[in-house]
């Protein structure tokens, strides 16, 4: 083989892994969500023009602290995704950070990862916590740092552009086997906070755990999501967000499309594979591909979201 | 003479049997003794354990991921414990303790103070 040939065979392969890592792009319009394959995306442009500007990048499960095998750089790979969303053509208007800021709850995890935020150039950042930001004895390093915009509650709501935004907690107790809990206040706030608002407002509800249930034994599920669920059913256009698990997964039901994201510190195990949902190692170069971030963009205003995940390579 | 003989080679076998079942018993109450508890692949190891009143209890994580040790009636409570870290809780008086990691609350255990 020639070299020009040889060449030209690996760009191709590094372009194929560069898309099947990138993940796939979701439009939705009228409520219904389609996949376009990112692959077919980036040939068709005009497909990709109309996925439209970002709203905002979801960045989750930073995990500054982790120094183990799986990643002993998370603050490294943090800054890539920095460095992709800064390079970003049109800058998204808002990030929104769904939880495990940190892996240990400490002051130094805190600051450091705020350091690296403050590089982003998108200044406005929403947070919830995970449960790793919630283990110091007192509870206190995150909503010292975070808990302003929720009066320290940890769930609040907001609007931009049109859309309602709703942060939740789910992470402070647990039902018995390990489900999260968002709790009969919470419940009770996103119930009075839905009312009144008309049935087209696009509604992105994001918190840590997944709001659905992914796989009982290790946890992955919210036990008290269902009755969250029943004051959003009335939406057109229902998008919600969490972290957690380390990995995209996705579920589209009526007009509520629920999704994970990549982190971007170490991958997990996919549901029940190993003892538990501990850092996975990924195999030779593979991490880089198993991290990343996912962007919303308004497809077709006010009543249409585009999610698109992105991996690091 | 044989008859006694025989006796006492059984004496003499008794004995060491005798010596035998002593230096086995403490090492039994060694065991018993014990306070410490391991959290491996997301289990906590022994659980229950049986200690008496007045022991001091240590948790040691052995995993790659964070653990924490939280009691279920709020009488203990670690902070995150990194890989090798640990947390120690003396009981005092005799009961039944549970506990679980809250960042991963499928991990639940006891401890029996008699």
């Amino acid at each position: 083989m020639s070299d020009d040939k040889y060449l030209l065979a690996r760009r191709n392969a590094l372009k194929c892994m560069a898309y099947g890592g990138a993940g796939t792009l979701f439009a939705l319009s009228g409520g219904v969500f389609t996949p376009i394959d990112l692959a077919v995306a980036a040939v068709d442009k005009q497909g990709a023009a109309r996925l439209g500007k970002p709203l905002f990048v979801q960045i989750s499960d930073t995990h500054i602290g982790f120094n183990k095998e799986a990643n002993p750089d998370v603050a490294g790979t943090l800054t890539q995704v920095i460095d992709i969303v800064n390079g970003m053509y049109d800058q998204p208007a808002l990030i929104i950070h769904t939880g495990d800021i940190t892996h240990l709850s400490k002051p130094a995890e805190f600051d450091l990862a705020q350091q690296l935020f403050n590089r982003l150039r998108t200044t406005e950042m929403h947070t919830v916590p995970g449960e790793h930001d919630t283990t110091d004895a007192t509870v206190t390093e995150y909503f010292n740092r975070f808990g302003k915009a929720s009066d320290n509650r940890g769930y609040y709501s907001f609007d931009h552009a049109g859309v309602h935004f709703i942060g939740l907690i789910n992470v402070l107790q647990f039902k018995p086997g390990g489900l999260g809990t968002l709790g009969e206040e919470q419940l009770a706030w996103v119930a009075a906070d839905l009312k009144g608002r008309s049935s087209s407002t696009p509604i992105v509800v994001f918190a840590h755990m997944p709001l659905w249930t992914i796989y009982e034994p290790w946890g992955w599920g919210t036990g008290d999501a269902d009755q969250l669920m029943n004051s959003l059913r009335r939406f057109g256009s229902v998008t919600v967000l969490n972290g957690h698990i380390h990995q995209i997964v996705q579920k589209v039901e009526g007009n509520m499309t629920f999704h994970t994201a990549r982190s971007t510190s170490y991958p997990q195990p996919i549901a029940g594979v190993g003892s538990g949902p501990g850092p996975l190692k990924a195999p030779g170069d593979q991490l880089a591909s198993m991290l990343g971030i996912t962007s919303v963009s308004v497809v077709k205003h006010p009543s249409a979201l585009a999610l698109n995940d992105r991996a690091l390579v | 003479m044989n008859m006694r003989r025989t006796q006492m080679m059984l004496t003499a076998v008794g004995m060491v049997l005798l010596a035998a079942m002593e230096s086995y018993v403490p090492s039994i109450a060694e065991t018993t003794d014990s306070t410490e508890i391991m959290l491996k692949d997301f289990m906590f190891n022994p659980t229950p354990l049986t200690v008496k009143a007045g022991s001091t209890v240590t948790w040691t994580n052995m995993d790659d991921e964070p653990h924490t040790v939280v009691s279920d009636t709020g009488m203990f409570k670690s902070g995150g414990m990194d890989t090798n870290e640990s947390f120690s809780f003396k009981f005092d008086k005799p009961g039944t303790y549970h506990f679980t990691c809250s960042i991963h609350p499928r991990m639940v255990g006891t401890v029996l103070v008699q």
